[in-house]
């Protein structure tokens, strides 16, 4: 079993949240020890999913956005989920498929360069649209390029 | 998490100075803002963002109405004194070849 630390958090899907989920994101992401850089990706990539689920999900009503990040030895994974409820992350996993051209996101894309953002910036991005929408992103470690030369020098001796 | 807009009204020329961030909260203030600007032919509107720190999609969003607005009213849009991180989502998105980012004034951090 992978160690994992999981950090959950709920906010009405209004604007003026997206700020506060953003210096949750720098925090979590300076202790994990992600680059200046990789944390202003993370800052952007983690907006824009909010930014969407705050505009798109509830229209003229009230909602939460559920925020979960799985901080893990190499990684960190960011869920943002728009239909409120609590999520189990292993279970949420199981249904998350590639992301696809065909999948009615017309609501991700309609912030124009929201998603193509997300993509750019983050490791890997799926969406899932059962229930809302609920977007998976991770960010690796660049500590993780030196444990892959370390194996590549081992294997050559 | 909060932006600044100060205004300075030169006649042709119309400036904006930003400072903070632009996100999905402070954007539509950014907008209601520039886009009026954008109404007056003969108009260049320089837009100072050397004290935003952070900027999203939204932004970009709203530099992609005032330009439409600038292209209808024979205005003129300009970016000047971009931090690295704001430019490079220009960059990103390739909107930094349809928007006038004046590169030679850089900003800091």
């Amino acid at each position: 079993m992978e160690s994992l630390d999981f950090i959950e958090m709920k906010v009405p899907a209004r604007a003026e949240y997206v700020g506060v989920v953003r210096l949750t994101t720098s925090g979590i992401a300076n202790r994990m020890g992600f680059s200046y850089e990789e944390i202003e990706d993370l800052k952007v990539a983690i907006s824009e999913a909010l930014s969407n689920a705050t505009e798109h999900a509830y229209k003229n009503e009230d909602g939460e956005v559920t925020i979960g990040f799985g901080l893990y030895q190499e990684r960190l994974e960011v869920m943002i989920a728009d239909r409120g409820g609590s999520f189990d992350l292993q279970k949420i996993k199981k249904n998350i498929g590639p992301y696809e051209n065909n999948q009615s996101i017309e609501d991700l894309r309609e912030g124009g360069f929201g998603l193509f953002l997300i993509e750019a910036l983050m490791d890997k991005v799926e969406i899932k649209n059962d229930y809302g929408v609920i977007v998976l992103m991770t960010k690796y470690l660049h500590e993780n390029e030196v444990d892959i030369n370390d194996d590549q020098i081992s294997t050559t001796q | 998490m909060n932006l600044d807009i100060e205004w300075n009204d030169n006649g042709k020329t119309q400036g904006l100075k930003l400072a903070g961030e632009i996100d999905a909260y402070t954007a539509p203030k950014m907008k209601e803002a520039l886009l009026p600007l954008t109404k007056h032919e003969g108009t260049t509107i320089v837009v100072d963002l050397e004290r935003v720190n952070y900027m999203d999609s939204t932004g970009l969003g709203v530099f992609i109405s005032a330009l439409k607005s600038t292209k209808e009213y024979n205005s003129d849009l300009r970016l000047v004194a971009l931090q690295d991180r704001v430019r490079r989502l220009f960059d990103i998105t390739g909107l930094d070849s349809i928007i006038n980012i004046d590169s030679t004034v850089r900003g800091g951090k």
